[in-house]
């Protein structure tokens, strides 16, 4: 009998490359990426490989590219914008080439749900001449994890697996099958791994070679399907085909289907026997027409008059992602069915709920629903951070510059603690940026701990180099949170247990030649205040770092209490803090389950109401 | 056998470790299963809702718009929030306990308890409230308010599992440590909705 497990699909990917024998893992979390790498993480002991969370993307496709020049198969996953930053070692890995498999697992968001925006790392791949596998589900993002090392070593290129948060974060019954051998290791020195003008020409030519033998690969792909049905067809890339499929049921259709699984280098064969065979093709993927531009370039170059509709006609959005939903009304509207308007009602929120009493005129409208934006947690040490820069500075107007991680919620109100957001590392830079034209205001960065090594330490020196005036304050939850709790470089503790070593970030900072840095526990609001006011006051470079470990990793012992007695219901703990756990209670404020007994609340009551309960 | 369950509720309430133990519980049965969850920044006690898939033909994870047989509710607004998911005739069981956001509590947004009700009353034939978080009180901690919901979900006569699977697959999908408050809190949930 066939072993299956409940399995997401990251847990599914990371499966796939034990079963395929991965000696080398290296990761920076990103959302929804992450579980690839803890997963891997979990297992390098039993199975016996290499698994380390790297400081940033850059570095982790490095370790990766190095252990696959030895002749190791290696894996490497982040989010999509973590391909970004490392985009450098990419572009020339692919000239340069591997010898031991070398798999990038790289999840897209398309929505999007926790990510900055909404690139489609097809796209890259096709920048960078890498093929890449498409999943639509966990079991087959786990057997395209084992094709992609094959490919890669068949190819000799690093090779691209692109799930999106609906194959990530989706689990499924996953088949479990045997480990495989390992690649024998032993880097072999030789003029080719050393890239230079004249072996890029040559590494070029033989780069864009190798694209049309993957295209021969993928021709052969069990994972790209044809089913020839009528003369009007539809491609589905990913996920899409799913919708697509489930979309055709509900509207009990029946049309041509290719499935794609390969979207670059798109397979030709299937494509132009659908082609040949249809009047019409409509092309559904999510975020970039990848897939259609190539079909489209394929028709032309085949002599074929075929419509080819889809994103260039606008019938499949490029933002956002698909569901049936939406699939189904882009069917009925491309077949010229009828009752399109009833379902694209269904998708408004404000309207009646279309399944209960769809063809009832006496339905109640959905009432007014309360904002459930996400915040930062009862207790979050950041909230005490903001509160006291916000009390130091903001009066003067000071800009807050912002970075990625949970302390991004900042921005929500009512802490509004927040002016910028970009990218990794930049609100150090941004500030540095707008301090140099901003020379009587104050300009304040704040970045998570591991941001803090991931980019932020480069724009710090940067910013020492530069006589920039300007606070960095690191908030140090001592986790990289919003991911899932990894460790980094400022911890006792690697992706695969505990580690002598520490890197302390104020002893970086000194050393950086940062004048003035401050540590202090965010939670004593009385210490916190002192430091903000002297890193405000500091002309030049000040780092405040305000230590204090997430809630979510602590155990709760304690408890807030309101004395209702004393309590004058001037709100000031709710309006000033958007604590979860402050609530109201009729003209007072009450403390709900959720409390962790900060007692950042307590500091702040003008009339002392509010104390602390052991648990 | 196809079954579609929503589970809505906020983040930090437990609503992925309910649709993996329901999806547990299915794979034990032996029936091809899907699941998909809010995991990322919507965590943070934003608007959260899982989506569980039992049974061939099985496509994608996202439960298409009224199609859900049932919407199990972990937040009373929420419920609402979500009832476009249900299928007519559906079935809904729902927490009765409100989590107020911040937006209420700072006066930027309005919680409007009864009127939420009333519409859920109404536009519902199969309705089910019970106050899970008060259960999950009096079972020792009220972060079970998943579990009395799955206890209360497990008395459904349409599930394609029994009662005592759902219950075995969330005792070894939890640390030993859990395992008496949340049986607790099961048998609490069940004790709540059985007629």
């Amino acid at each position: 009998m066939t072993r299956k497990m409940l399995l997401m699909g990251n847990e599914a990917i990371a499966r796939g490359a034990v079963e395929a024998g991965v000696q080398v893992a290296a990761a920076y979390p990103g959302t929804p990426s992450s579980e690839v790498f803890s997963t891997l993480a979990r297992f390098a002991e039993e199975y016996d490989y290499y698994a380390e969370w790297s400081v940033n993307e850059k570095v982790a496709l490095e370790v990766a590219a190095g252990a696959a020049y030895a002749g190791a198969r290696a894996i490497v996953s982040m989010k999509q914008v973590g391909l970004n930053v490392a985009a450098d070692p990419l572009m020339t890995l692919a000239y340069i080439g591997v010898k031991g498999g070398l798999v990038l697992v790289v999840a897209d968001d398309p929505g999007p749900h926790s990510s900055q925006n909404e690139q489609d790392t097809r796209v890259f791949a096709g920048l960078a001449k890498l093929p890449v596998f498409d999943p639509a589900s966990p079991q087959e993002a786990k057997d395209m994890t084992i094709a992609a090392f094959e490919l890669s070593e068949r190819l000799n290129l690093p090779v691209f697996i692109r799930p999106t948060t609906r194959t990530c974060h989706v689990c499924q019954d996953v088949v479990i099958n045997e480990t495989g051998l390992r690649n024998s290791i032993g880097f072999k020195k030789d003029p080719s791994w050393v890239i230079f003008p004249s072996l890029a020409y040559k590494k070029h030519k033989w780069l864009n070679e190798q694209q049309e033998a993957a295209r021969e690969i993928f021709n052969e792909s069990p994972f790209n399907k044809l089913e020839l049905k009528t003369r009007a067809g539809i491609i589905a890339s990913g996920v899409a085909y799913n919708y697509v499929k489930e979309a055709l049921d509900m509207l009990d259709m029946e049309v041509s289907v290719l499935k794609i699984g390969t979207p670059y280098p798109l397979p030709d064969k299937q494509v132009l026997q659908l082609l040949k065979n249809t009047d019409r093709v409509l092309v559904i993927e999510e975020l970039e027409p990848v897939v259609e531009d190539q079909v489209i370039a394929m028709a032309w170059k085949n002599g074929i008059a075929a419509g080819i509709s889809g994103k260039n006609d606008t019938f499949v959005p490029r933002e956002g992602e698909l569901n049936v939903d939406k699939v189904r009304d882009i069917l009925v509207r491309y077949f010229g069915l009828a009752g399109s308007e009833a379902s694209q009602a269904a998708d408004d929120e404000s309207q009646a709920a279309p399944g209960v009493n769809r063809n009832s005129d006496s339905t109640p409208e959905k009432p007014v629903l309360p904002e459930r934006a996400p915040i930062l947690c009862a207790g979050c040490p950041h909230r005490a951070s903001f509160y006291i820069f916000k009390e130091t500075a903001r009066k003067d107007d000071a800009v807050f510059t912002g970075d990625i991680g949970c302390y991004t919620l900042g921005v929500m109100p009512p802490l509004s603690a927040m002016d910028t957001c970009l990218c990794m590392g930049a609100s150090v830079t941004i500030a540095s940026g707008m301090a140099a034209v901003e020379k009587d205001r104050k300009h304040i960065a704040f970045l998570g701990d591991s941001t803090f090594f991931h980019t932020g330490l480069a724009g710090l020196i940067n910013a020492v180099y530069n006589n920039s005036d300007i606070t960095l304050v690191v908030l140090d939850n001592r986790t990289t949170a919003m991911t899932g709790h990894q460790p980094h470089p400022g911890l006792n503790r690697t992706a695969t247990g505990m580690n002598e070593k520490h890197i302390d970030i104020a002893g970086v900072a000194r050393a950086v030649g940062v004048e003035l840095v401050r540590e202090v526990d965010p939670y004593d609001l009385e210490a916190a205040r002192e430091a903000a006011i002297a890193a405000v006051a500091h002309k030049g470079v000040s780092v405040v770092i305000m230590k204090r470990e997430c809630i979510a990793i602590v155990k709760t012992v304690k408890k807030c209490t309101v004395d209702t007695e004393k309590c004058i219901g001037c709100k000031k703990c709710m309006n000033d803090l958007g604590c979860p756990a402050l609530v109201p209670d009729g003209d007072k404020v009450a403390i709900g389950n959720t409390c962790n007994g900060c007692n950042v609340c307590g500091q702040i009551c003008p009339v002392g109401a509010i104390g602390e309960v052991v648990l | 056998m196809r079954m579609d369950i929503v589970i809505a509720g906020v983040g930090g309430q437990g609503t992925v470790l309910a649709s993996r133990v329901i999806a547990q519980a299915a794979l034990d049965a032996g029936l091809a299963v899907r699941t998909s969850e809010t995991i990322g920044m919507a965590q943070r006690e934003g608007t959260v809702t899982s989506h569980v898939r039992i049974g061939e033909p099985l496509y994608g994870a996202l439960i298409p718009d009224g199609s859900a047989d049932v919407l199990l509710g972990f937040e009373m607004a929420e419920t609402a929030r979500w009832l476009h998911k249900l299928k007519p005739g559906g079935t809904v069981l729902a927490n009765s306990a409100r989590i107020i956001p911040v937006s209420v509590a700072s006066g930027r947004s309005k919680y409007e308890a009864d009127t939420i009700m009333e519409y859920l009353r109404s536009t519902t034939d199969s309705l089910t409230m019970l106050d899970a978080t008060e259960l999950a009180i009096k079972a020792g901690n009220y972060r079970a308010t998943n579990t009395v919901l799955l206890g209360a979900m497990s008395t459904l006569p349409c599930l394609p599992f029994k009662s005592k699977g759902l219950l075995s697959a969330l005792l070894e999908t939890i640390p030993a440590k859990l395992r008496d408050i949340n049986s607790r809190a099961f048998e609490l949930g069940r004790q709540a909705v059985e007629v």
